[in-house]
């Protein structure tokens, strides 16, 4: 067995067994913290395939940002586990059933499916002789499908507007930190020092 | 014998362990000194002594810490997640540790020479938030929670800025190699060629986000002693907190290591004619380590809210408009084509 092998079979089996736990593992922390193991095993198979930039970016994107909001939501949550775990019982026999389902498709999809020699050599060989896989991309998205990657960002654009203006409310009954008067504010007249003489006050 | 090492997967095993060791052991070594020197200065700022008394001028401080640290007792918080609690410290070294296979000495010296690194280096140094993070949550304890939370929030927040500046300098090199980018610097005016003079502003909003992503002052608002008590690393003792101060300041001295690779000019010499080398590698190094410790020394901690400001309303906007610029004078060669070196 080559080196290469033996870390394809690793990097696999962290990710299936990464992706088991995050489901099975009764604490949702630990959960995530499976999640984030199946992510990076994940990331070294892409290295594997030689996608090395798509390896990186799913470790920056999803291990370094989405996994972190996950377990920044999960750590402040007070999840009731025995009534979580009554729920599932009692749902148990439709998400298998569902699962059963899911997996005869995927049976049937796969044994069906057939693909010519010439889709096999195009999918082995995505990039192009002598240009790294980054360039490749790059050229790809930026040159090739430069509108459509554009939308594509429009579009999240888009969507991050929409979720701000439906939460922003400006409420006038409560008291908003202004940093600008903050920052203006003249210290001199910040304090007064007055000189209280005994026994006569203000 | 020669076969045995490039032949073999055995010799190729060997011969990777030597090249860890190679860099680990100097630079475990220098970080006992580098300690030394953090608290000397920080004491010389603030007139007084430092470590004086372990060795002849407090050397061996560093030395004694250890021991002191290593022979002391774990103690496990009621009600921690143990094995959480004992993972955190260890990812926190860790990811420190694993970022330093693709950072260049000299021109090849380098463990690993892949053609991502310096987006290896930021995808890594995103994981160490997880240390803080795992650790604050695993501790069971109010005040490491609220040290976690707030770590979590700064380190996602500078991290923004530091991936648009280090677009900034991959546009210009039109490489992600650490090799490439400072041959782009190889220039014939000496220093004046590195990329500090055409990103000028950048320098300075890259070093002080390394600050914030560090948690290093005016920033280390996760372990604000007079808030916090120490944030996230309350509730640890003995070899875990030393693996966390350890993977603080690897993480520190990794900063120094990109600041000199992206704007520095990594090895090359800043006089014309003088010979490149690693020395100036160590050099710059040094030179960024002492102003981290200066700034330590010097300025009183940030409040939170203007922590974020500053990362969100400030930084972000500036670094973003950077990217932007430096496009376009990379494509239409703007200033004799200092942003285009990728020709």
């Amino acid at each position: 067995m080559t080196i290469v092998a033996l870390a394809f079979y690793l990097f696999a089996i962290c990710a299936i067994a990464g992706g088991l736990f995050t489901v099975i593992s009764r604490n949702p922390v630990h959960s995530v913290l499976w999640l984030i193991l199946a992510f990076l095993s994940s990331a070294g198979l892409f290295v594997l395939l030689g996608a090395e930039f798509v390896a990186m970016l799913l470790v920056i994107v999803y291990v370094g940002a989405v996994a972190v909001l996950f377990l920044f939501v999960v750590m402040m949550l007070d999840v009731d586990f025995a009534g979580l775990k009554a729920e599932m019982a009692k749902y148990m026999p439709l998400a298998l059933l569902i699962g059963l389902v899911l997996l005869m498709q995927f049976a049937i999809a796969f044994g069906a499916w057939e693909t010519s020699q010439g889709a096999d050599a195009a999918r082995a060989a995505v990039t192009p002789e002598g240009i790294e896989n980054t360039a490749a991309l790059g050229l790809l998205l930026y040159d090739q499908y430069f509108l459509i990657f554009q939308l594509s960002g429009l579009i999240l654009l888009v969507a991050m507007i929409g979720a701000i203006v439906l939460t922003l409310r400006h409420r006038a009954d409560v008291k908003r930190q202004d940093v600008l008067a903050q920052m203006y504010r003249d210290p001199a007249k910040a304090m007064q020092l007055k000189d209280v003489k005994p026994g006569q006050g203000l | 014998m020669v076969e045995f090492f490039t032949n073999t997967y055995l010799g190729m095993f060997l011969v990777i362990v030597a090249q860890i060791l190679a860099l680990l052991v100097p630079l475990l070594v220098a970080l006992a000194f580098l300690m030394y020197a953090d608290r000397k200065i920080w004491a010389a700022v603030m007139m007084r002594r430092g470590p004086n008394v372990v060795g002849a001028f407090g050397l061996l401080q560093s030395f004694a810490d250890f021991i002191k640290y290593m022979v002391k007792e774990v103690v496990f918080p009621a009600g921690a997640d143990r094995a959480v609690f004992l993972l955190a410290p260890m990812i926190s070294l860790v990811m420190a540790l694993v970022a330093w296979a693709v950072i260049p000495f000299n021109d090849g010296w380098v463990i690993s020479d892949i053609n991502v690194a310096i987006l290896y280096v930021f995808a890594v140094s995103s994981l160490e938030v997880y240390g803080v993070i795992m650790g604050g949550w695993a501790s069971n304890s109010k005040y490491p929670f609220l040290g976690s939370l707030r770590s979590a929030a700064q380190m996602i927040s500078y991290e923004v800025s530091i991936g648009l500046i280090i677009i900034g300098v991959i546009i210009s090199t039109g490489s992600m190699n650490f090799g490439s980018i400072v041959q782009a610097q190889d220039g014939n005016y000496g220093l004046f060629s590195w990329y500090w003079l055409p990103h000028f502003p950048m320098l300075f909003l890259f070093f002080i986000s390394a600050l914030a992503e560090t948690n290093r002052p005016p920033f280390d608002l996760p372990e604000a002693e007079s808030e916090l008590v120490a944030g996230y690393q309350v509730e640890y003792s003995s070899t875990p907190f030393l693996l966390f101060m350890i993977g603080e300041l690897v993480a520190v001295v990794l900063m120094c290591a990109l600041v000199s690779l992206m704007f520095f000019g990594g090895w090359l010499s800043p006089i014309p004619g003088l010979p490149d080398g690693i020395l100036w590698m160590v050099l710059k190094m040094l030179f960024v380590f002492f102003m981290f410790s200066m700034v330590k020394a010097i300025t009183p901690r940030y409040r939170y809210d203007q922590l974020m400001r500053l990362g969100w309303k400030v930084f972000l906007p500036m670094s973003l408009f950077w990217v932007v610029f430096v496009a376009f004078a990379a494509k239409f060669e703007w200033f004799w084509g200092a942003f285009a070196r990728w020709g």
